[in-house]
């Protein structure tokens, strides 16, 4: 039996050809260094093929049932998520695959630059890298879009509208990006095609590429100390190292094996646990309170966004992630030769640690978004007992004018409601009643955060909702004064009594 | 059979330079034609836009529109594909002005799309504003810009009446160079 397998893989190999191609793939060298404890630090590459892997078998398991057509799509996902037999599990296995595939990767750079396994002469095998990373984004973004719900619609909206501050040619790119007059069925069936067609199509290619280029140019060695990147003398050496090198099936491989089947238990156990992610609502675009976030690797992007001034906006929507992309590329170029090791690279680990830092509390932020309004907290965050307990009769109405009029939405009391402006819990001890009055009748100058409240209030509203302002600090504060006291601050305070201080309790008659 | 495989002769077919040179020439010329061929009808089917006269919408008699009131209405966007299903529901916030001279009265007819990001932005009749969930874009009821990121006011929607009813121009998704303002 053995002998007749052997018999047919021969006949195969002398048309085929691949057996001394796939022997050299197998067996070929790899620096003796990589036995040592160091080798771990090179298995994320292989741990980020085997998401892929795990993404091809899903994805092709989830297209036998989606429907990429806008009027059921969302039927069919939900028949995934509450019928078909471990529909569910296949749709939490693809996202959270997927979310593990953009981790390793970025795991796997850092790793390669923090090493300087970038530097000559595997420069190319980084830029094709970072054309395999921008894939992989580009396969998460196509994703959300599947996934038809309202952040799915107004995911789509957002891009539109990115896409519509090109110049000139703007309306073109929005309607290439969206496939019609408006937003539908067009534009789930083109981006269909980008996630199942176009991106993977160009991610395989692309990864071919990158594999071909670790055969070729070698794996780096650990890095040393001291031990520097000459152009003049680094193949020589990485050649003559190799001759004492230790094949890859060995313990690299085991290695690598080990790890892609850890990361394979992690994912199919948080997707058993937490399930598949949405749909939430129907893609309504009618329904009310929609608040679209983008999936988790664009969340910086989208804080990065919300926190700049809308003059940098459009540079920062259309430039500013080019210039990153071509920073990527050009690093193997400016730190080409020199110092691998990372005690000898304070401005490499420096700048890791800056990106991370950055790239962690802008996510922070896009999770949390405190510039968004909160539609609903008008009508559902109660004001305070405690700020209203002994409040005159002006200052209650003030405090349901300050619900009715919206302003809850925007301004936290005690914490609870919108973040978008200050909280307001004691707002009295730092603004005079003349200021308060200038601020909600004119907003922020220049349309900045808040709008002008001059003619959306009446000056009997306004007034009360003044008096119920100032009446906001915790006992025992003074109230918001002139800088340089004079007649005027006894007055002003005597005028604007605090309810906690002067006001007897309802009940103490 | 490998040999025979591997083993290429070397020495050219034809040694005649010229007639080899025009050869290659020919092929070079013959399939660039063939390749835009079938580019241009490519690329044309992908940035491609159908031609059609942008449909009108009824939105019922003016009389249904109380005087400076706001109020979402939708409809089904006529611009749909047959396959749009529920996204196809567009909705517009409708103002009635009142008869300005004699005749019928004006309106306000403004998109749900931010001028931002194209989030829905939504109608707060108690303070009269729009606020969009999004990044806080605030506009007032005239649909002019207030406050929050969002470069100009809302997007407005063309509007007719006919025999005593509001039409309006189906609306596509506007953004920032595309808004609705097109001639009718």
């Amino acid at each position: 039996m053995n002998a007749r397998l052997r018999q047919i893989g021969t006949w195969i190999d002398r048309r085929l050809g691949v057996r001394d191609l796939l022997a050299h793939t197998v067996l070929h060298p790899i620096p003796r260094e990589l036995e040592s404890p160091m080798g771990w630090w090179y298995v994320f590459g292989s741990a980020s093929l085997t998401f892929l892997l795990l993404q091809i078998l899903s994805g092709v398991g989830l297209a036998l049932v989606y429907v990429p057509s806008a009027d059921q799509a969302y039927e069919s996902l939900l028949y995934l998520d509450y019928e078909h037999p471990l529909g569910w599990f296949l749709r939490a296995l693809h996202y959270y695959a997927g979310s593990g595939m953009v981790v390793m990767v970025l795991v796997h750079m850092t790793q390669v630059f923090l090493q300087g396994g970038h530097k000559y002469p595997r420069e190319l095998t980084w830029c094709v890298g970072v054309v395999l990373l921008l894939c992989v984004l580009g396969m998460f973004f196509s994703g959300q879009i599947l996934r038809w719900d309202p952040d799915a619609y107004w995911g789509l909206a957002v891009a539109g509208s990115m896409a519509g501050r090109v110049p000139i040619i703007g309306p073109d790119v929005v309607h290439v990006l969206l496939g019609a007059e408006t937003i539908g069925a067009a534009a789930l069936s083109r981006f269909f095609a980008l996630h199942v067609f176009v991106i993977p199509g160009a991610l395989l290619f692309f990864l071919a590429i990158h594999l071909w280029l670790v055969l070729r140019c070698g794996v780096s060695a650990p890095p040393v100390p001291g031990q520097i990147v000459d152009r003049a003398t680094y193949d020589r050496d990485y050649a003559e190292s190799l001759k004492r090198g230790v094949p890859f099936f060995g313990d690299a491989f085991w290695r690598d094996a080990l790890v892609s089947a850890l990361a394979v238990i992690v994912v199919v156990v948080i997707a058993a646990v937490l399930g598949p992610k949405g749909p939430t609502d129907p893609p309504d675009p009618t329904l009310g309170g929609a608040n679209p976030r983008p999936e988790w690797p664009f969340l910086w992007l989208f804080a990065l966004l919300s926190l700049s001034p809308r003059e940098a906006e459009t540079f920062i929507i259309l430039v500013f992630p080019l210039l990153v992309i071509g920073v990527m590329f050009a690093v193997p170029f400016i730190s080409n030769r020199g110092e691998r090791a990372p005690s000898r690279r304070p401005v490499a680990v420096l700048s890791v640690i800056l990106i991370y830092t950055t790239l962690g509390v802008l996510t922070y932020l896009g999770f949390t978004a405190p510039w968004s309004p909160r539609m609903e907290a008008w009508t559902a965050d109660p004001v305070p007992v405690e700020i209203v307990k002994r409040s005159t009769v002006p200052q209650l109405v003030g405090g349901s004018v300050f619900q009715y009029k919206n302003c809850r939405n925007c301004h936290a009391l005690d914490g609870v409601g919108g973040r978008r402006g200050p909280d307001l819990t004691s707002v009295g001890t730092r603004l005079t009643r003349d200021q308060l009055i200038m601020q909600v009748s004119n907003g922020t100058p220049g349309g900045g955060l808040m709008p002008a409240y001059g003619k959306q209030i009446s000056p009997a509203e306004l007034s009360m909702l003044v008096d119920f302002l100032v009446s906001l600090r915790p006992e025992g504060q003074p109230a918001a004064g002139w800088a340089t006291p004079g007649p005027s601050l006894g007055a002003q305070q005597a005028a604007e009594p605090t309810y906690a201080k002067q006001l007897p309790p309802p009940d103490a008659s | 059979m490998t040999t025979a495989m591997n083993h290429v002769s070397q020495a050219p077919p034809n040694d005649n330079p010229a007639r080899r040179s025009f050869l290659g020439w020919i092929a070079v010329v013959t399939g660039l034609v063939a390749s835009a061929l079938v580019a241009v009808p490519g690329v044309r089917f992908l940035v491609g836009q159908r031609r059609v006269k942008v449909p009108w919408v009824n939105l019922g008699p003016t009389t249904g529109f109380a005087l400076n009131e706001t109020r979402l209405v939708t409809f089904d966007n006529p611009l749909r594909l047959p396959w749009d299903g529920i996204t196809s529901q567009t909705g517009v916030y409708v103002r009635q002005l009142g008869v300005v001279e004699k005749g019928d009265p004006q309106f306000l007819v403004l998109s749900v799309n931010c001028a931002h990001l194209g989030c829905p932005v939504s109608w707060f009749p108690q303070s009269e504003l729009f606020l969009c969930p999004c990044h806080g874009g605030v506009y007032y009821a005239d649909g002019s810009h207030a406050s929050g990121p969002p470069p100009r006011g809302m997007f407005h929607v063309m509007w007719r009446i006919r025999s005593g009813e509001l039409e309006i121009q189906a609306p596509h998704y506007p953004t920032l160079q595309d808004t609705l303002r097109q001639p009718t």
